[in-house]
């Protein structure tokens, strides 16, 4: 029996090195090529028809299109119009990562902390740019809750910062340990289908068939929740509080 | 841990960069122009249409706003009109009752002037029979002749003026 954490290892395809560093095409170069590929067909071919009243596939495109809108609308308002390009690659980026990691043997790369870290600190750093250009020095009052007491001011700035500064980690943690607790899960309960044989191993499917169900909504959920967590900070940063 | 393996985070990091660079730039010139165009167009349909609904709407209130005045105009000169021929008729027949009613009364007058001119005959012709009466039983009775208008004279006397 494998091991369960067998289907997170990664796998040079095709090896290259760019200045004695190792950046080889692996599994998941491939999965990420691909979930690129996806969110292009997805969104070109199904506004391929530029209909006026849309069929099934702009439909979808669509509504994905004004969901990402809509969350930037209601979280960071009307400045905020700017940062959809990026934050509707992020969204589909992360959903179309998460669902193709769904495919029997293939590799979700949203699953590897470093992935998730990467796309956290980008957003993080981002940011805080988006806020100091904006804002400048009066940028960092974000620090300092509004009507509370003078002498409080020493105790909650620390707060207020290490909250700020742990939210890259929470937020690339969370969806990373959400990704490959769902999958591990399933691939435990998949190993004691065939050992329970025929009068034991219908009860650990039956997890997976219910798993499987669950990991869709993971993979929506956990790509909306970090989608939603980036329009938050956009608006701090944007509104100050 | 295939997670912890410090020796795949280059190839990791170097191709999550590519390819979300890759789909920034795809999203940025490609997808959002296209969908952005073709729910603007939607929406400029609709405000259209809207639009044009809200002119026809105004077009046909206006349409029956003229009607109705049409309708009460044409209501109003009818009753008018009513009136005005109403009043010509009664006037007409007015003047050609009063000018029967005077040809009547003419005819009512040559009548009655008619009826007193036969009493009179009549009044005169028993006279002249009284007298004629009156003389022949006087000659009669004397055995003479007696003269007309003798006889005349004394019927007058006894009958009067009646």
């Amino acid at each position: 029996m494998a091991s369960p954490l067998h289907q997170f290892e990664i796998t040079p395809l095709i090896p290259l090195h760019i200045g004695g560093v190792d950046v080889s095409f692996t599994n998941s170069s491939l999965l990420m090529v691909l979930a690129v590929a996806a969110v292009a067909i997805f969104f070109i071919r199904g506004m391929s028809g530029r209909a006026l009243v849309p069929g099934r596939w702009q439909s979808i495109a669509e509504l994905t299109y004004d969901f990402v809108g809509g969350m930037i609308r209601e979280n960071v308002g009307h400045e905020g119009r700017k940062y959809f390009p990026f934050v509707l690659t992020l969204f589909s980026f992360i959903l179309f990562g998460n669902l193709l990691g769904l495919l029997p043997y293939s590799f979700t790369f949203t699953s590897h902390i470093v992935v998730t870290f990467a796309l956290a600190i980008t957003v993080f750093i981002g940011v805080t740019i988006v806020g100091i250009v904006l804002h400048g020095a009066h940028f960092f009052t974000l620090f300092v809750p509004s009507g509370v007491p003078k002498v409080m001011i020493p105790f909650l700035v620390p707060i207020e910062l290490i909250s700020y500064l742990s939210r890259p980690i929470s937020l690339s943690i969370r969806l990373f340990a959400n990704m490959m607790a769902g999958h591990t899960m399933m691939k435990v309960f998949a190993g004691f289908i065939i050992p329970l044989g025929f009068l034991g191993g219908w009860a650990p499917l039956a997890v997976d068939v219910a798993l499987t169900g669950f990991e869709f909504v993971v993979a929506f959920l956990q790509a909306y929740v970090f989608t939603l967590l980036t329009c938050l900070y956009l608006h701090d940063a944007v509104h100050l509080h | 841990m295939p997670q912890l393996n410090v020796a795949m985070f280059p190839t990791q990091l170097f191709w999550l960069a590519v390819c979300f660079v890759a789909l920034y730039l795809l999203v940025t010139y490609v997808i959002v122009p296209r969908v952005g165009t073709v729910l603007d167009e939607r929406q400029q349909r609709i405000d259209d249409n809207l639009e044009r609904a809200a002119a026809l709407k105004a077009d046909a209130e206006a349409a029956i706003a003229t009607y109705e005045k049409a309708l009460t105009d044409a209501r109003v000169k009818a009753q008018a009109h009513l009136r005005e021929k109403t009043a010509e008729l009664q006037a007409e027949a007015e003047a050609r009752s009063r000018a029967l009613s005077e040809r009547l009364a003419g005819e009512i007058k040559a009548g009655e002037a008619r009826v007193m001119e036969a009493r009179k005959a009549a009044v005169e012709g028993v006279r002249q029979l009284a007298a004629d009466v009156a003389g022949d039983i006087a000659a009669r009775l004397t055995g003479g002749a007696v003269e007309s208008h003798l006889a005349r004279s004394a019927v007058d006397s006894v009958m009067g003026s009646r």
